[in-house]
């Protein structure tokens, strides 16, 4: 069944803009973006949007609907009344580029600096152990879309333009915190965690969790941990060297 | 030179792409110490790549040791219908494996045996559990891990470039030259050598797994460089893709969920697969649901249940069965799981679909049947490619991937792409790599080559014919899905290659509003370019190949043809705009692997 529905969507640029409603029908079972399209293909076909898998897979679609950063494609029509206006604004922490695009380079360059994986040496017959047991919780990180959803709500750079070259965000924590608990690694991010990765900023508020459309637990299994590994073993490199072997 | 005009960047090799197949290729010839520069039309890590869900096939042999490359060199021939490039099918078996422990050094972390190495999962058309996984989310694990390895490399890479041609000093191709979809800017790369790793066609059809990226960029590209295409007919349609709701009509439904289990039933709850089995399978399939079932745990003594035949096979059992009034309430057949495993295996099995139906159907598949249908997936055809090199017939540009072709003849077996990727993105890098090396001096493009490329690219702002570039796709993808589908006929196909002649007609009409800064209107004015050459070229060779084979169904000619198209490649060559076919002969095996298909089993 079809209802009609008010789009209210942020056209415009660094230069300016603003919303533009849209009226649109919304057949049974569409998501936000497939109203999106619909208004590409229909009313403005220059409207400027991010995607590409249109299944949750990629991360391509973040967006704020309603003020509520969410996939565009993972968020039914069917959870707003029929009638109702939504409106659809772009990520608000990462520059503007146009209408809902805007630009993440700021993720890509703090991936660049994370200290990359180093394994320790192969088994005597030349293979790999690993238990499931040890993968399971490093193979939570690993869901990751890198939608950067989790980037967008953190107070720490929503609202602190000034705090982006110190912190590296609950994103970035994701990926540090999957490389510490690899069962091979052996590198020593402690210098790292502290100082570039700005971990100190962030005060456990979850709001990156609530937001995590893959239900990565980002506060209580990657950011606590981490923050524990810095606190206790900053000083003490006989019990980072513990952790680092029993996978803690 | 006038071409500065343009932003330009030179490189010795240039890799057009970023899925599996571009980064691996990028990071091989990077560490051969070339030049090197990855180019892609999305963000990095955002390529179709990501929605590979079932695996990576491999003769790993961890869980059973009788596995080897031959079995899985033999598994692809047949899976392809016997099409397929031998050489290629044997590097592709030799190769996986390291490959595969390879990504497992870059920190790729893949579901275990029980003795702490990577488990192996059943697909269809493979004859042992071969598939290296993640739960059902292995592309993103290759992707991720490919990307973050690339880039503590320092590997260069350009997001959100879309290549739009090649250019060329005399018949080599020296670079390429595109847009910024941020800026709507030009932008020339000169290199020495380029590859090719662009991947599919599918937007061409409606109903597609698919992603927006997907329109035949690379294929077009090669072919207007002067690049032979070889069997652009064989287009895979996965059977089972979402039918429900009609606006995720396509997405994929990993084939691991019958790998671990799950069956199709049609209306009336029978196992239909069981009245599918053809000659040609008979002597490896069950035939009973008790030996189908008892397969699952015990290969040796039982053989592989129906609801794993190649793709193929299992996506004209469900047309057929639809056809025939057997079909689910909206249009596909059941695939159930649930009434198979517990709620527990099928939730940590199968998470991402799970989560994807319970969030997009409102079907929980731990207690509910799915409903499924045929959805366009993967063309086995593209540009034609040394088997050992990856270089295409131009010299200087190679091609890895989805876009190349041989590998998997008339049908691809699940599993085999992100091997694909793998093994022949890598030697796509190296033979790359070493042709840049070789080479003396730096080929450069002539400047009026740029200049009018630059005018066709902006043509759609100047044109006052007023078509929607969005109405002339719709009209594509309807066209290529009635007329150029599952089932073909030669009437069919001939109304289409009408159709997309006035398609033609009316893109060079299109019009688009706006500016050049981030503009899909544009941007996908571009692309159909590409998605009307390759719905051209596939139904070129859908007319000529007058038998069923693979991917390619004839109404009008149901068998295959093994004396005549079972003995050749179609061979397409475009020159001014036009495509030319011709027949050519299948490389020869040697007689050493002729033996492994003459042997009883
Ligand atoms: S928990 Fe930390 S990282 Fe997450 S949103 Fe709050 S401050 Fe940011
Ligand atoms: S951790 Fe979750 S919210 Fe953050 S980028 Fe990854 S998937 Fe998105
Ligand atoms: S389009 Fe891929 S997550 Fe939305």
């Amino acid at each position: 069944m079809a209802s009609e529905f008010t789009m209210r969507v942020w056209r415009g640029d660094l230069s300016g803009g603003e919303f533009k409603d849209y009226r649109v029908e919304a057949q049974e079972g569409m998501v936000v973006l497939d109203v999106i399209h619909t208004i590409q293909a229909t009313q403005a076909p220059d409207l400027a949007v991010r995607w590409n898998c249109k299944a949750g897979k990629c991360g391509s679609c973040s967006a704020e609907i309603n003020g509520k950063p969410r996939l565009l494609c993972m968020t039914r029509m069917n959870l707003f009344e029929p009638g109702e206006t939504i409106t659809i604004s772009p990520i608000k922490t990462f520059p503007l580029l146009r209408d809902l695009v805007t630009d993440v380079s700021f993720n890509y360059e703090k991936a660049k600096k994370i200290p990359a994986l180093k394994l320790k040496a192969k088994e005597a017959d030349g293979t790999r152990r690993m238990y499931q047991d040890d993968v399971d919780r490093v193979q939570e990180f690993h869901k990751c879309i890198e939608c950067f959803l989790c980037q967008d709500v953190c107070h720490v750079i929503r609202d602190h333009e000034d705090n982006k070259p110190e912190f590296a965000g609950p994103r970035s924590f994701v990926r540090l915190a999957s490389l510490e608990m690899h069962p091979l690694d052996e590198e020593d991010r402690r210098e790292f965690l502290k100082g570039d990765a700005g971990l100190g900023y962030c005060n456990i508020t979850k709001c990156c969790t609530e937001v995590c459309p893959e239900g990565i637990h980002i506060t209580d299994n990657a950011i606590i941990p981490l923050k524990e590994r810095v606190v206790d073993a900053y000083y003490d490199p006989v019990v980072w060297l513990m952790n680092k072997l029993t996978g803690k | 030179m006038a071409n500065d005009k343009y932003e330009t960047h030179e490189y010795d090799v240039i890799v057009i792409g970023a899925g599996g197949a571009g980064l691996r290729a990028a990071i091989e010839a990077s560490a051969a110490g070339v030049k090197t520069a990855l180019i892609c039309k999305s963000l990095l890590g955002k390529a179709h790549t990501v929605m590979a869900e079932g695996g990576i096939a491999a003769a790993l042999r961890n869980v059973y040791q009788e596995d080897n490359w031959k079995v899985h060199f033999r598994d692809t021939m047949r899976g392809g219908k016997m099409l397929n490039n031998w050489r290629m099918a044997q590097l592709h078996a030799q190769e996986a494996p390291d490959r595969v422990l390879e990504l497992e050094e870059w920190g790729a972390l893949f579901d275990r045996t029980k003795d702490g190495r990577i488990l192996q999962r059943d697909f269809g058309g493979h004859r042992y559990a071969r598939l290296a996984h993640v739960g059902d989310r292995t592309g993103l694990e290759m992707i991720r891990t490919l990307q973050q390895h690339a880039v503590h490399k320092g590997i260069d890479v350009y997001m959100e470039c879309n290549i739009q041609r090649l250019l060329k000093d005399g018949d080599r191709v020296c670079g390429a030259f595109g847009y910024w979809r941020e800026s709507g800017k030009f932008v020339t790369f000169k290199s020495k050598a380029t590859v090719l790793a662009t991947g599919g066609v599918g937007k061409a059809w409606k109903f597609t797994s698919n992603s927006w990226e997907y329109t035949g960029d690379g294929t077009t590209l090669a072919a207007d460089a002067g690049a032979d295409l070889i069997d652009m007919e064989m287009i895979q349609f996965h059977p089972t893709g979402m039918v429900w709701p009609n606006s995720v009509r396509g997405i994929l439904v990993t084939e691991g969920v019958r790998g671990d289990g799950g069956t199709l039933r049609n209306s009336e709850g029978e196992r239909f697969m069981f009245n599918y089995i053809t000659d040609y399978f008979r002597a490896e399939t069950a035939e009973t649901e008790e030996e189908a079932d008892a397969w699952y745990e015990d290969k040796t003594n039982n053989r592989r249940t129906p609801d794993l035949l190649p793709r193929d096979e299992v996506a004209r059992a469900i047309n057929a069965e639809v056809k025939a009034g057997r079909g689910s309430p909206h249009g596909g057949v059941l695939l159930d799981i649930a009434s198979r495993r517990s709620a527990e295996y099928i939730a940590r099995r199968l998470p991402s679909m799970h989560h994807q139906f319970k969030e997009l159907a409102d079907v929980d598949i731990t207690k509910e049947p799915m409903e499924v249908g045929p959805t366009c997936h993967y063309i086995m055809g593209g540009v034609r490619v040394e088997a050992d090199t990856a270089a295409t017939t131009v010299p200087g540009l190679y091609a890895a991937g989805e876009v190349a072709a041989g590998l998997h003849g008339a049908n691809r077996l699940g599993g085999n792409s992100l091997s694909d990727l793998l093994v022949f993105g890598r030697r796509a890098g190296l033979y790359a790599a070493q042709y840049a090396q070789d080479l003396e001096g730096h080929p450069s493009p002539a400047t009026d080559q740029i200049e009018q490329c630059a005018q066709e690219l902006l043509a759609p702002f100047n044109n006052d014919g007023g078509e929607n570039p969005y109405s002339v796709h719709m009209a594509l993808q309807d066209c290529m899905q009635n007329l150029v589908g599952i089932i073909r006929a030669e009437s069919e196909l001939k109304k289409a290659q009408t159709e997309i002649a006035s398609l033609k007609e009316r893109l060079a009409r299109v019009t688009v509003e706006g500016h050049r800064q981030y503009n899909p209107g544009w941007n996908l004015a571009l692309d159909l370019q590409s998605l009307l050459t390759v719905a051209e070229a596939t139904t070129m060779g859908a007319l000529e190949r007058k038998e069923s084979r693979g991917g390619h169904t004839r109404e009008d000619h149901p068998g295959p043809d093994p004396d005549k198209y079972g003995k050749i490649n179609l061979v397409l060559r475009r020159k001014d705009g036009e495509f030319s076919l011709s027949a050519e002969p299948l490389p020869e095996m040697p007689d050493d692997l002729k033996e492994l298909f003459e042997e009883g089993r």
